[in-house]
This record gives structure tokens, sequence and C-alpha cells, in this order.
């Protein structure tokens, strides 16, 4: 604590005037986890603070504790340097906190002026309010340029424009502390820009902003300070351009850790996934893939880069057989493929095609089995499992124990309900079944979504490992970063088609504007 | 069928579907809230034995529709104490209501009474007696007007009209009021509800309160106004019914309206048809007859009604992440 005493902006001069937010002593235990211990951190007024640290560094516990979600085990909430109690979110409010969750608190069937006033109606009846509501929204969206139709129903709303509804909600209700977590998440980077103009925005009418990531970047561009998380306890408070990334990450972890990915040249060898014409039209009518072709070489990563939606989940779910095409070709390592059979996973695994799911709980594991169960999935027929009817638990057990000691799984029991690892490690038991077995070609999405930075530089290390070891790697994230950073070919979708390609060293801002459908020659210009 | 059986008909139409459309909003204030009832039928049948008991006892159709309601409202928030507080299973809690009231109603009925499970009959101060309207009696000779009015409209008892004014109430309360509309949000994302500052709990329990008291109006209307006294499992599956017209009316209030009287209907029809040869076929069993709206549930759900999408959180009991 001395250290991040030291670090304090609350020694810096010019801040004379009380904190917004002061957090004395902050305690909060789930049982035997101690998610916060003795927390000490000054907000100052009309300031953008960031909070960093890993998965489960008890970043979100803390905020929830602040806008009375939870209740802190021991310690002081002062507001304006007043102590105050705050056991419930209305109490929150009532002092002026907003906050915006990462999951939206919103109900989507109903429209954004129901959701901005729901908890305050102002009377029994809703006809007044409405009005009342509606009066005050177009001011608040004239002062902040907020633009959202009030009448609009949630569900009909981009994910952006959700999030500017939860924000509209946070500032109708008073709020002159707003709290943002993981706010990026969900957004595409010009929406994540935008979102940032806005706190801006909000930081130079007065308001105060805590912006809680584990994205180092948006933290160097967005915050003017930022405070440090480390196994729920504060490790360091400073302000922005007084630190650096690599700064803030040996931070976060406890040790040096490398942020860029370090890969010497791919050396491609032939083709091995081919993929010709490949289009599917969902139920509803609507051309989800639209002549996609293109070809990946061994020892290559090929990127693809989009906003959610434009086509990369069918891509995966098509090639990997989950789901089948209306036409097209595929050919895997020169064997051509049926792609109108459904249900063909089984098969295509057995060609050696190994698929990473982009949502790990929908698709990569069964939450409710075991860990070794899970290390198995997909892999059950293998003679090495058992024989006909029965499984060799003990088998079983014995590779899971083996992957958990690769890829430092934890806690490493692989008897442990898969429901009950950290999202980072239910990610590295599905890439340690998919990737282990050596396969000729590996779909992966989102590889690190929901992990750690200590993880994901091992699990970046590991995807170039294989592929310099020959395996043909598509690779698809929301997250351009981790594209460019491990791609050696980048290709855009957009509307369900292939509408460039780039090598790794585009810029973002290119890539940026060709997600958003605009042409390669516009964006050349 | 001439335009006298038609009015007939639809006169015990009218009479049929009250408990239905009672029973139903009852079921669409709980299930809006994000709590699934499927103990409408038994909260229906105690309150018809409660109301029975106490209107036989004292003689008062008031006190024995009190009694019916805080019979029901009783085994509502056992429902609510089980599924709110408690966070178990809602399904499991309906079907033990279901179970409690079947048992409780007979066991109470021959202890109290000693006539097989039945209540004594009532007197007539103790049901509610049919009301006329004004100048009903004079029209009652002009043409199609005549008996529209003096035998449809007229000639029911106060729970009837009660039952039908309380579809554009519900109707007024759910889209209009701050409590309607916490009401949904409570039924979509119980969530979204808990950090705007409301209790999920307080909100969930008074929608189960509103659900017994409504209960209670339908059961109390089976023994005490439709009735002149209780006998064993009078609902008759009145409950389950309603609940399928919630279904069919994907939870909103008017669509509900014309779900019930449609069962109500065929309640009608079947009573009325028994019996009766029908040209081609001959004389259709009294069993196909009844069991008609019946069949019909299982129709009309199975795909007539196109997707119903019930409340998001219906069925799930809130818990905070983590």
């Amino acid at each position: 604590m001395t250290e991040a005493a030291l670090r304090d902006p609350m020694r810096d001069p010019a801040a004379a005037r009380p904190p917004a937010i002061e957090l004395v002593g902050i305690d909060k235990s789930f049982g035997p986890v101690r998610a916060n211990r003795d927390i000490h951190l000054r907000i100052e007024k009309g300031t953008i603070h960031g909070i960093v640290g890993e998965n489960g560094a008890g970043k979100s516990t803390l905020m929830s504790i602040l806008y009375g979600y939870y209740h802190a085990d021991a310690g002081q909430i002062l507001v304006d340097g007043k102590p105050i109690d705050i056991r419930s979110p209305d109490e929150a409010i009532a002092a002026g906190i907003g906050m915006v969750f990462q999951h939206f608190m919103l109900v989507d069937t109903f429209t954004v002026l129901e959701n901005v006033m729901l908890g305050v109606e102002g009377g029994a009846r809703l006809k007044g309010g409405a009005a009342k509501v509606r009066a005050e929204l177009q001011r608040l969206e004239r002062d902040f340029v907020l633009e959202v139709d009030p009448d609009a129903r949630i569900e009909d709303l981009p994910v952006g424009l959700q999030q500017r509804v939860e924000i509209l909600k946070a500032l109708y209700r008073g709020a002159e502390t707003l709290i943002l977590d993981e706010p990026t998440g969900v957004l595409t980077p010009a929406e994540a820009d935008h979102l940032f103009r806005i706190l801006a925005q909000l930081r130079d009418q007065g308001r105060t902003v805590i912006l809680i990531t584990h994205k180092l970047r948006e933290i160097m561009e967005a915050t003017d300070n930022v405070s440090v998380m480390r196994r729920g306890e504060i490790v360091a408070t400073m302000k922005t351009t007084e630190t650096s990334p690599a700064a803030l990450a040996e931070e976060m972890v406890g040790r040096r850790v490398l942020l860029r990915v370090e890969k010497a040249e791919a050396k491609p060898g032939a083709p091995i996934l081919e993929v010709a014409d490949l289009s599917l039209t969902d139920s509803r009518g609507v051309k989800r893939l639209d002549d996609v072709s293109f070809d990946i070489r061994a020892g290559e990563i090929v990127g693809v880069a989009g906003v959610a939606g434009n086509g990369q989940s069918e891509l995966m779910e098509v090639l990997s057989g989950m789901r089948k095409a209306d036409g097209g070709r595929l050919a895997i390592d020169g064997e051509p493929v049926d792609l109108t059979r459904p249900a063909a996973a089984a098969s295509r695994r057995r060609l050696g095609l190994a698929h990473v799911p982009e949502d790990r709980h929908r698709a990569g594991l069964v939450t409710a089995f075991s860990e070794d169960e899970n290390a198995i999935l997909g892999y059950h027929d293998d003679a090495h499992y058992g024989r006909g009817l029965f499984l060799d638990r003990r088998a079983i057990r014995d590779h899971a124990v083996r992957h958990i000691e690769q890829y430092d799984i934890r806690p490493p029991d692989p008897r442990l309900k898969a429901a009950n690892f950290s999202g980072g490690n239910q990610q590295k038991i599905v890439l340690a079944r998919e990737m282990e077995r050596g396969p000729k070609i590996l779909i992966v999405g989102q590889p690190t979504r929901g992990v750690d930075i200590g993880a994901i530089e091992f699990i970046h290390a590991r995807l170039v490992e294989m592929r310099d070891a020959g395996c043909a790697i598509l690779l698809v994230s929301v997250e351009l970063d981790e594209i460019r950073g491990l791609s050696d070919r980048i290709l855009v979708m957009c509307g369900g088609r292939i509408v460039g390609e780039r090598g790794p060293e585009a810029s973002e801002a290119e890539l940026g504007l060709l997600m958003t459908g605009i042409s390669s020659t516009e964006a050349a210009q | 069928m001439s335009f006298d059986a038609l009015i007939l008909v639809l006169d015990s139409t009218i009479r049929l579907s009250v408990p239905l459309i009672l029973a139903a909003l009852g079921g669409l204030f709980s299930e809006r809230a994000g709590v699934f009832d499927i103990g409408l039928e038994g909260k229906m049948l105690i309150a018809a034995f409660a109301a029975a008991a106490v209107g036989a006892v004292y003689g008062s159709a008031w006190l024995g529709l009190g009694a019916g309601i805080l019979a029901s409202v009783a085994l509502s928030l056992v429902h609510g104490y089980a599924s709110i507080s408690q966070r178990g299973s809602q399904i499991v809690s309906g079907v033990a209501i279901n179970f409690l009231a079947a048992g409780l109603t007979a066991f109470l009925g021959y202890a109290w009474f000693s006539r097989g499970g039945q209540t004594p009959p009532l007197p007539p101060s103790g049901r509610f007696q049919t009301l006329t309207l004004p100048f009903a009696d004079a029209v009652r000779d002009v043409p199609i007007f005549g008996p529209i009015y003096s035998t449809l409209l007229s000639g029911h008892n106060l729970l009837v009209y009660l039952g039908f004014l309380a579809v554009p109430l519900t109707a007024w309360i759910i889209y209009r009021t701050r409590f309607g509309l916490r009401l949904r949000a409570v039924g979509e994302n119980p969530a979204a509800v808990d950090t705007a500052g409301i209790s999920v709990a307080w909100l969930r329990y008074r929608a189960v309160i509103v659900c017994g008291i409504f209960c209670g109006l339908a059961g109390a209307y089976l023994s005490i106004a439709q009735s002149a006294g209780f006998v064993r499992d009078m609902t008759a599956g009145k409950g389950f019914i309603a609940l399928a017209a919630l279904i069919f009316a994907k939870w909103r209030p008017w669509p509900l309206l014309g779900a019930c009287l449609l069962f109500g209907l065929l309640d009608a029809a079947a009573i009325r048809l028994q019996g009766v040869s029908v040209p081609g076929i001959g004389e259709v069993p009294v069993q196909f007859m009844q069991a008609l709206p019946y069949i019909l549930v299982v129709v009309l759900l199975a795909g007539f009604i196109g997707k119903a999408v019930p409340p998001r959180a219906g069925g799930v009991p809130y818990v905070k992440e983590r």
C-alpha cells in the first residue's frame, strides 16, 4: 500500500477539493474468497478514472459495492467528502452514483422511454411521467449528443445504442459519478471511440467517470488517472500520462508480460483448406454467407476481421460441420467434403479439422460435466478412453491431468465441474482439447474472450507454435489487435461477404473502414 | 339453430366464461411478474370451498366471498414464499398447491359437514343473486334487441359483471400504471428492476397476492354465485383451462377475454348439444362433447397460435449474480 499511497494523486496540491468518491478500507468476502481487501481509493471530481485488473481481481465487486448491489463487510464510502452508507441501488442513485453494467440491465421488450423511466416514473400513472421523461431525455440527448429514438424497442437496437440507453438512464437519475463496467466488450472500434468521446464530454461538464476495463489501450486513451487491482487489492494508483501499457500489465499480472506476439515469418506450404463459393441463407431468408471463397495453407494463420454478426459465426459453423451450407465447395487436404450433410462435425474432426467454438458455454463445454469429461468431448469414441460401451475413467483422468499441467488450468482438479472454473480456465480446457491432437486445420473463434493477460500471452504463443508446426489456422476474433498481432493474412467480412484481404501491417483504421463495408478503393483514399 | 336458442347458448357462454376470465387474469398478474402459477386450479378450489362453507354457516354471500379470497390469497402466499423467498421450483410448488387444495377441501368437508364432501345448501342470503338491469322486462319483447338486452346482458349476478369489468381494468393497470410497468419489467428482466432500486421480491409478492384475489373471486363464483354450494372437485380443471387461455392469449388481457369466451362457448355448446342428433353423424356421445374444450386446448396450443413467448424471466427464481 505504501507504494500506492506515494503515487496517489491526492498528494497533488491541485486536488484540494473533496474527491467525488473515496473508499476507505473496503473489505468483501464471498465465502472463503476475499474478493476485496482493504481497498483505499480516491476518485477526483471531474476526471475519468480507470480501474484495470485481470478477471477476478475484484474490480466488478468493488464497483457493485459502490453501487449498493453488494454490501461491504467492512470499510467506508465517502461521497463528496461525506461518509454515507449505501445499502441498495436506490441509495446509490440518491447519492448521485450511476452504473452501466457489463451485461445491460435493460428490459428488451420495452421501449427506450420505458426503460429510462423504470423506477423513476414520477407518479402512479404513467401518462404524466412519460411526457416529463420524454422532454428530459431530449434535453440530455441535446446536451451530450446522445441521440436515440425514445420509442424504439431495445431488442431492435444495436448494442452500441443499447449502451447509450444505459448511460441516459444513469444521467436521467441525476448521476454525478458514472461507473462503466467493461463498456467496450461488445462494441466495434468505431462505437468504442464514440463512447470515449461521450465520456470525455461528460468529464468536461464536471461529471466523474469510473471506467473498469482490462484493455490497456482504453486506459491509455481515455483516462486521466488509473488504479491497478490484483487479487482483490489496489496495487497502484497513478496518472495515466505517467505510466505505460507495459508498466500497467506488469502491475496487473505481477510479472513482466509480453504484449506483442513474437513470431517468425510464416512459411506457408500447400493449401490445406480450400473454400469456394460458400453460401448460406438462414430461416428468415437473410443471406448469412454470400459467395465466400478463400484458401488456407499449411503453416499460416488467416484472421477474419469483422463487426460481430457479419457472417463470421456462420462461416465457422459451416466449416466445422455444425451447420450445413446451401451451396459451395470445401476441400480438406485435397479431399472434397459434402457441405450439404447436416451434423457432420464428427466426420470433419476425423479429417483432421479441430474447432474452438466462439461461445464456449453454448458449444464448447458441457458446464455440468467434470473437467476430465469435457476434455474428451467429441473424442470420446477414441480407443484410448475405453472400449465398446464403456469408458476408462482412469485413462480419461490421466489425459485430463496432462492438459491441466500443460495449460496451467486452475484449480488443477479434473473432477471439478466445468461450471466452477473461471472463464479463462474454461477456455483453456477447450483449447487444450482441440489443440493437443495435432490437427491439420484449426478453426478458432474468440480464443481469448474473457481471458486474462497472462493467459492470453500463453494462448497466442501456442497458436504461433502450432502454425510453425504446419497447422492451418483460421482465426476469428472481434479483437482487432489480436487479429493484427497473430495473422499472416487478414480477411475482412461484411454482410456475409469477404470484402477485402490485407496483410498484418494493415492499420486499424483501414480495417475498421473495411469492416463497415466501405470498399477497398474508398478505404485506400 | 333458432335465434332464441343462440341467445341461450351465448347466455350460458357468459356464465361459463367468468371463472375462466377471473382465474386467467390472476394468472396474468403472476406470470407477467415472472412467477409461473399452475396452482390456479387449487386456489380456485379452496376459495370455492371456503366461500361455500362460510356462506352456509353465516348466511352471508359477502362473508363467503371474503373467506374465499382469504383462503386463496393464503395459498398464493405459500406459493410466493416457496418460489420467491426460497427460490424453489414454481412448478413443484404449484403442483403441491393443487394437491393440497384437493385433499384439504375434501377432508374439511367431511369433517365439518359430514355430507360426503359437500357443503350444506346455501340459503338465498348466502348466494349472489341475479341482478336485473333497468328496463329489462320492458324491452323483453322488442325483436333482436329485446332478448339480447334482457336475457344476454341482464339477469347475471354481480361477479359476472365484475369479471368482465376486470378485463379493461387489468389492461389499464398493466399498460398504464407504474405498478404495471414494474410488473412487466420484473417478469422480463428482474436484474434491471433490482438495479433501478426496486425490490424484486416485494413486487413479485404483490403480483401473487393479486393473483390470489382473482382466483378467490373465481372460486367463490363457482360455489356461491353459479351454484348453491360446494361439491368435491367442483373446479374440474377450470384452472388449467384458464392457464391454457392465458398462454393462448400470449399473456395479454384483451386476447385473454377472447380465449376465455371461446372456451366458454365450447362448454356451452357441449351442454346444449348433449343428446342432440347431428345430421350425418347421429347422436354425439356426451363424453365427446364434454371433452371438446380440452381437445381444443391441445390443438390450439400445439400449433395454431404461433409462437407464444412467455415473459422472459418466467419460472426462474431471482438470484443476484455470483
